[in-house]
């Protein structure tokens, strides 16, 4: 079992950190996740790019962790129901010292711990994988339910697609959730409105996503999920993990948002390969944008969130 | 390695241990595992009064997730992530064919201690109609690489073999067939992956699990008594691993071998010991008492098990036209 002694690494909850260094960790993300695609060939880029400020939000704020025991009994988990991500998590997980950062060089090879999709079981900092779209949902349920076992205080975060609720799966779950009275869990909704193949509403209807969430026993957050400022606020203001509601954020985002010519396509851009001119307009427009905002202005305005 | 003789927490009372371990083993054995190690929770999906021992006893390891198996399993799977050990108990169809990609995905590809008692399998909900049949289940389950698949011959081989798993790092599969008549006196002591021999004989090979393995014991006596054909009788309680050495020593002794079980004819105990056979090039006869690979009958299991010559008689006949063939 993982030990409970003190760790020299621990990141708290809520570590200080300003809006502006967020924002420019989002980015630094969407860069480094160009890049690992480049390298392996193939990847998912709209998909990542809707949920940057997640990462980073939770990754460099809001998470409990040990890197240098991953496996410790309280910290907090983060499952990515929408696996197909995991791309932009690698880094991050390299960067707070989960791993070498060299292990990046061999992402998407053969026998690399690190692909497309994150593997518990070879990855350090992976807290389950991922990759069937609506089992996380479910996984995450049985984590906060061992929490209470335990008698723990540790949050279980997943991050779910909107295209994922699809899954009938994920109610089943919901339902688990609220009848658990599981305080400790917190559903992150990626609703950038598109699945694989186009937008969401037109596949299937999955609105309005707060009332049934409601209806089904969680409280719900609604917030613009690219407004950095909001999406940490609140992360920070989260009910006590012991408070008996689980908790759904619905991030409202724009798959692909961060670069001009993804928002405007997003679906074309879910999995593919930049070719080498786009490459340097997307390196060139967020490495702008970061300067810019390391420059003290602010680098973009958060759009309204439609209701 | 040698399985221990199951430890007896003293959790049940001599008259309720009799009582239990007859008319629920699975629920008993798990109740006496939760007695010992704090880390055993138990779910299920609608099926709470499996579990009536274990919840008079640990009410607050048990969790009821309603008819809902898909998020029984990958919910048990986010708590075997966390150092626990849960007991599914579903039954067999619906346990086990609704949720095979979650078994695969959650519990076995990262190597989870998800245990599955899937009641009920086989046959044995009958009367319900097809929907309520597993016979596919072992060959799913079996496929499954870090998955151990037992299915219990009675009342106190299910105790054993629940005892016998429970360590295992992986996930495991353990399919209760309960119609099974009596095998064993006592509760037997198993080891993992093997095959216990209940009869030694020259002639022929018989090789059930579940109620398959009563089926073989009781047709082997009427061979001998009335045929004089002398059978090796070998009890399947694993399926994976399974005993394959066993399997092929005695192939080679009687060269006929006769697979006995209530589950498909693809997939299962009769397509293991065809596999074995041609991987391990043995010159072998091989007959099935089976289920057809096609659309099943409906009726009570009594009646089903008779037309599709899962008795003792269609046992006896099916041996006989392979010890002459």
């Amino acid at each position: 079992m993982p030990d409970d002694t003190q760790s020299a690494t621990q990141l708290e909850r809520g570590r200080p950190v300003t809006d502006k260094e967020l924002m420019r960790r989002a980015d630094w993300i969407r860069l480094q996740t160009v890049d690992l695609v480049q390298q392996a060939g193939l990847g998912h880029y709209s998909s990542l790019f809707s949920c940057a400020e997640i990462f980073a939000t939770l990754y460099y704020h809001s998470l409990r962790l040990r890197p240098d025991q991953p496996r410790w009994d309280n910290r907090d988990r983060f499952l990515l129901g929408k696996g197909h991500v995991a791309t932009g998590l690698w880094p991050v997980l390299a960067d707070l010292g989960f791993y070498p950062r060299d292990w990046l060089k061999q992402f998407g090879k053969v026998g690399s711990p690190l692909n497309d999709h994150p593997n518990m079981r070879l990855a350090p900092g992976i807290d389950f994988s991922s990759g069937s779209l609506g089992h996380n949902m479910s996984v995450g349920t049985g984590m906060a339910l061992a929490g209470r076992l335990s008698g723990l205080d540790y949050r279980t975060f997943v991050l779910t697609g909107d295209g994922e609720l699809q899954e009938g799966q994920v109610w089943e779950a919901a339902m688990a959730a609220s009848h658990y009275k599981l305080g400790n869990l917190v559903a992150i909704v990626d609703a950038n409105g598109f699945s694989g193949s186009g937008p969401t509403s037109q596949a299937m209807n999955i609105e309005p996503l707060g009332t049934r969430f409601e209806a089904f026993g969680w409280t719900v957050r609604e917030i613009d999920g690219h407004d950095i400022a909001v999406v940490r606020d609140t992360l920070d203001t989260l009910p006590d993990p012991a408070s008996e509601q689980p908790v759904v954020i619905i991030a409202r985002t724009r798959k692909g948002h961060g670069v001009e010519f993804m928002e405007k396509q997003p679906q074309a851009w879910h999995l593919g390969l930049l070719n080498p001119e786009q490459y340097a307009d997307v390196v060139a427009e967020i490495t702008a944008r970061m300067q810019l905002s390391s420059g003290g202005t602010t680098p973009r305005t958060p759009r309204e969130v439609t209701k | 390695m040698t399985t221990p003789a199951p430890k007896m927490v003293d959790v049940f009372s001599d008259i309720e241990r009799e009582t239990a371990a007859v008319s629920n083993p699975a629920g008993f054995a798990v109740t006496e595992l939760a007695a010992a190690n704090p880390k055993i929770v138990t779910l299920t999906a609608d099926l709470s009064n499996t579990l009536a021992e274990f919840t008079e006893r640990f009410p607050e390891r048990y969790i009821e997730l309603g008819i809902a198996e898909t998020n029984s399993v990958s919910l048990a799977s986010g708590l075997a992530a966390c150092g626990y050990v849960p007991y599914i108990f579903s039954m067999a169809p619906f346990g086990v064919l609704k949720t095979a990609e979650q078994l695969r995905t959650d519990a076995d590809y990262n190597h989870l201690p998800v245990r599955m008692v899937g009641r009920l399998a086989g046959l044995a909900m009958g009367y319900f109609g097809t929907s309520h049949y597993a016979v596919e289940d072992i060959a799913i389950a079996r496929t499954l690489n870090n998955t151990t698949v037992v299915a219990p011959a009675d009342a106190n081989s299910a105790i054993a073999l629940i005892h016998a798993t429970a360590d295992l790092p992986g996930p495991v599969y353990i399919r209760m067939a309960e119609a099974a008549d009596k095998v064993y006196d006592e509760v037997p002591a198993y080891e993992h992956g093997k095959w216990p021999q209940l009869r030694h004989g020259g002639d022929i090979t018989l090789i059930g699990h579940g109620m398959g393995v009563g089926l073989a014991a009781a047709a082997a006596e009427v061979l001998f008594e009335h045929h004089s054909i002398e059978a090796d009788v070998f009890d399947a309680a694993y399926l994976r691993p399974f005993d394959e050495e066993a399997l092929v020593a005695t192939a080679r002794k009687t060269g006929k071998v006769l697979t006995i079980e209530d589950h498909s004819i693809v997939g299962g105990l009769s397509t293991i010991v065809a596999e074995t056979a041609g991987r391990r090039g043995l010159v072998v006869g091989l007959a099935q008492c089976a289920l057809p690979a096609e659309d099943l009958e409906v009726g009570v299991p009594a009646e089903l098990y008779e037309f599709y010559g899962l008795t003792v008689d269609g046992v006896v006949a099916r041996a006989l036209e392979l010890a002459k063939g």
